[in-house]
This record gives C-alpha cells, sequence and structure tokens, in this order.
C-alpha cells in the first residue's frame, strides 16, 4: 500500500501508468457518454410539464455534478501537497483547476438555456444558480493565484492552502445563499433516496453522468502528462521519450 | 513557548509568553499606524465616497435609500476593508520584520490574530462607528441603524480575519490588490448575506436573535480556523522570497 503511495508520488512512474489507463477512460466515457445522450435525448419520454425542453438534463446534470466534485478531489489533492509534499497533488490540482471552471461554466450555461424555456429568464438569482456562480469564482481565484506565483514549490502550496481555504467555505457559502433566496428545484439525485423520476429518465442520465467521469479522467490524465512534460523537460526520461517519439 | 514567564526584565531573544507577545505586536502595530494617520483615514473616506456614489448613481428617493441602505453601506464597509488588507503584512514583509515574528519562539497563529486584531481596530472599527451617520444619510430608522451598526461589529472582524489569508497568500506578488480581492470576494459572501439579512428583518420587525447568534458563529469559526490558514500562507510566501 504504501510503496503504492510513494510510486504515485514520482511523475515518471505516473506518466506510464496514465498512458494505460487512457485508453480505458476515453472508450470507456465515450460509450456510456454515448448511449447515455442518445436515450437521453431521443428515447427517454417526455417530461409532462416541460416537455422536451428538460432533455438538457442529461447535460446539466453531469456537468453540475463533476463542477462540484472537481473541487473536492482538488481538495483531497491538496491535503495530500501539504502533508507529504507530493509533487503529483500538485500537478493534479493545476490541471484540473481549469477543467472544473469550464464544466462549472457548461453548468451555468446550460442552466440559462433550460431556465429560458422553463422558469422564461436567463438567469434569476436563486440559491443554486448563485452557488454555483461562487464557485466559478472559486476556480478563477486558484487559477490566478496559480499563475501568479511563479515559484513551483510556494506556488503548489499557497494554491493548495487557498483550495483547503475554499472547501471549508463552500458548505457555508452554498447554505447562507441557500437561505437567502430558493426557487431552483432540488437535487436530482440524493445518496439517501430514490429517484422521483421514472427509470427511463434517470438511467440514462445516471449513464452520462458516469461517463462524463470517465471522460474527466481521461482529460485529467491527458493534462497531467503535458503539465508532467513541462515540468520534467530537463530530466533524462522525458528527454529519451521525446526522441523515442520523433525517430 | 511556555506563557508563564512574566518579569519584564528578562531579555527579548528569550522566550516570552504569548499573550505578551500578542500585546507586543498589538501595541506595536497600533503605534506604527498612528505615525501614518493619512492611511489611516483612506479607508473611512473611500467607504463615504463608494456609499456617495449610491443615490447619485440609482436613485436619491428615500424609498429606495431605505430599502437598498443597509446592503449599500454593507457593500461599502466589505470594499474598503478589501482595499486596506493590502496594508495588513505589505510594510512589514518590505522591511523584514514579518521574517523576524515567523522566527518567533511564540506561534505564528497567535501573533497573525494580534495584528488582524490591530488591523480590525485601525479599520473595522471606524466604519462601525462612521455607520450610524451614514446610515442617517441613507434614510434607515433608527432601529435599523441600531442592527445594522451590531452586524458590523461582528462582521468586520470576520472580514479582517478572512482577508488575512488572502493578503497572506498574495504577499510579494505583482498586482496583489487585484488578486486579493478576486481570492477573498467570494468568501465573504456568507457575511455580506447574513449582515443584510439582520437588517433588513429588523426592517420587518422580525426578530434579529437568530441571525446575530449566526453571524457570532461565524466570528467565531473564523477567530479559530482564519489564523491558522494566514499563518501557513506567510510561511509559503516567506519561503517564497
Amino acid at each position: 500500500m504504501w510503496q503504492f503511495f510513494h510510486k504515485l508520488g514520482s511523475p515518471k512512474w505516473f506518466f506510464g501508468i496514465a498512458n494505460r489507463l487512457m485508453p480505458w477512460l476515453l472508450w470507456g466515457g465515450a460509450a456510456l457518454l454515448f448511449a447515455g445522450l442518445i436515450w437521453g435525448l431521443a428515447f427517454a419520454p417526455q417530461d409532462y410539464l416541460q416537455g422536451n425542453s428538460y432533455r438538457i438534463i442529461f447535460i446539466h446534470v453531469p456537468s453540475a455534478f463533476l463542477a462540484q466534485s472537481v473541487y473536492i478531489m482538488m481538495a483531497v489533492a491538496a491535503v495530500v501537497t501539504l502533508v507529504w509534499r507530493m509533487k503529483l497533488a500538485d500537478v493534479f490540482v493545476k490541471s484540473v483547476a481549469p477543467v472544473g471552471a469550464v464544466l462549472t461554466f457548461l453548468a451555468l450555461f446550460t442552466g440559462a438555456v433550460w431556465g429560458k424555456p422553463t422558469w422564461g429568464t436567463w438567469w434569476i438569482w436563486d440559491a443554486r444558480l448563485t452557488s454555483m456562480l461562487i464557485l466559478l469564482f472559486l476556480y478563477f481565484g486558484v487559477i490566478a493565484l496559480g499563475a501568479a506565483i511563479s515559484d513551483e514549490k510556494s506556488s503548489a502550496r499557497a494554491v493548495a492552502v487557498l483550495v483547503l481555504v475554499g472547501v471549508v467555505n463552500i458548505p457555508i457559502i452554498k447554505y447562507s445563499v441557500e437561505w437567502w433566496n430558493t426557487l431552483h428545484q432540488p437535487a436530482t439525485f440524493k445518496l439517501t433516496e430514490k429517484p422521483s423520476m421514472p427509470a427511463e429518465m434517470w438511467v440514462p442520465l445516471l449513464l452520462s453522468v458516469l461517463g462524463l467521469y470517465l471522460i474527466f479522467g481521461w482529460f485529467a490524465c491527458l493534462r497531467m502528462q503535458t503539465e508532467i512534460l513541462i515540468r520534467e523537460r530537463r530530466t533524462r526520461w522525458v528527454k529519451e521519450l521525446v526522441l523515442a517519439g520523433r525517430s | 513557548m511556555t506563557s508563564d514567564t512574566r518579569a519584564g526584565w528578562r531579555p527579548v531573544t528569550e522566550a516570552v509568553g504569548s499573550v505578551r507577545a500578542m500585546k507586543a505586536v498589538f501595541l506595536r502595530d497600533l503605534k506604527a499606524a498612528f505615525r501614518q494617520r493619512q492611511d489611516l483615514l483612506n479607508p473611512l473616506l473611500f467607504f463615504i465616497m463608494v456609499v456617495t456614489l449610491f443615490p447619485l448613481g440609482v436613485s436619491p428617493e428615500v424609498s429606495f435609500l431605505q430599502q437598498a441602505g443597509s446592503g449599500i453601506l454593507w457593500v461599502a464597509a466589505l470594499l474598503s476593508v478589501l482595499l486596506s488588507l493590502d496594508h495588513l503584512f505589505r510594510h512589514d514583509y518590505d522591511d523584514g520584520t514579518l521574517e523576524q515574528l515567523v522566527l518567533q519562539p511564540q506561534p505564528l497563529f497567535l501573533l497573525v490574530l494580534a495584528k488582524v486584531a490591530a488591523h480590525w481596530v485601525l479599520t473595522g472599527l471606524p466604519l462601525v462607528l462612521l455607520a450610524p451617520v451614514l446610515g442617517i444619510m441613507v434614510h434607515l430608522d433608527g432601529n435599523s441603524i441600531g442592527v445594522l451598526c451590531l452586524t458590523l461589529l461582528i462582521g468586520t472582524p470576520v472580514l479582517s480575519l478572512i482577508g488575512a489569508i488572502g493578503a497572506a497568500l498574495t504577499l510579494g506578488l505583482r498586482s496583489a490588490g487585484v488578486l486579493l480581492s478576486l481570492l477573498i470576494i467570494p468568501l465573504y459572501i456568507p457575511v455580506l448575506i447574513f449582515g443584510t439579512g439582520t437588517v433588513a428583518a429588523a426592517g420587518d420587525g422580525a426578530p434579529v436573535g437568530g441571525y446575530v447568534a449566526l453571524m457570532g458563529a461565524f466570528l467565531v469559526l473564523a477567530v479559530t480556523l482564519a489564523p491558522f490558514a494566514s499563518a501557513a500562507a506567510l510561511r509559503i510566501s516567506l519561503s517564497n522570497a
């Protein structure tokens, strides 16, 4: 177990593992996402109230789901950075922060597109919309701080502190905003309850959520590989890798 | 590290009690600030000017100002605290005092807490004292002004404490001011929501005890957690230099 943990700290080892993992993540994710989206967009029954416009849920919910869990993943990586000084954890945080921001934006954007026919307006200062917007701000803060500090080590630790401060604040922000104003429907999936929608609707939704997770894993690996190559460009194994790729 | 050495004649190099060290840092910051009086006045002037912009920019109608007044005052106070944060560690960072603080045997988070307390006395407290005057100018009624001052009294220390984390993280960076705002504003939102929510409830004649208690909880949480984050951030920023 601990050996595995130590190996995980080695960028070179991760690079190899990621190479082997990525096809599975990509094709598995693409298959699930494809199945979920086709099923959801073309075959799932209409909503009795919202008609076809509800179908954007198959994009909206996965991206909103992932947008939040990416921040949690970053927080775990931040703890690893601060406690074990593992380089790879910082590579992860730096690589996925922009992805998380894009997913958050996607959730907001699809939400706006959905809100227009359903609520009759693009934007409402409602609790869940607002807390997603604040999550987007938090992502921007992480990206900006990471870019502002040139020294690799202090940048890693400073960003880790910021991510942790953010993750402590997320529940507080969420509840205060919820208390402030609520219009959005409650969460679609709850771990403890049976979904309130029929199976033909939630199964494709679940498929697309899982698919997007896998695609995210693939993309995270890809971005981390790129970041590792940039950071380790002076090491021998990277030089050999590049030379081998060229010949 | 022990806090039982009370005797005043001990040499400075030896460990003195944490409380005494905190007091020394606190008084030193106050003294240093009073030697640069204009710097103390600037956030207050900023506060007044921002509040002035709203009647000019939006509407001078009494009904609008009554409704928006508490929010305007809160946002203005928040922004002026934000602007003053850049000074919190900057001078000490430039002249090397901060490194000495980090090297002290006393826990750094306590010294940071003392510095933040001094910062609040110098910026937050004057804002609270000034708020009633501006409250009258935006036509808040007496009860609302009282509640507003109470929320500011509880809320501005939270702003200083959270802001210190951002100030410590951005220490020594180029364009630290904008970056600091970017990092900190999202974290200020709960305080703002409850601060203005309390005043709105008071305006409706609802009991405010629960809201005030929640703001007190924010304060307790910030006092217990924020200094650790600030201290960690300070160490990182100093190792960077």
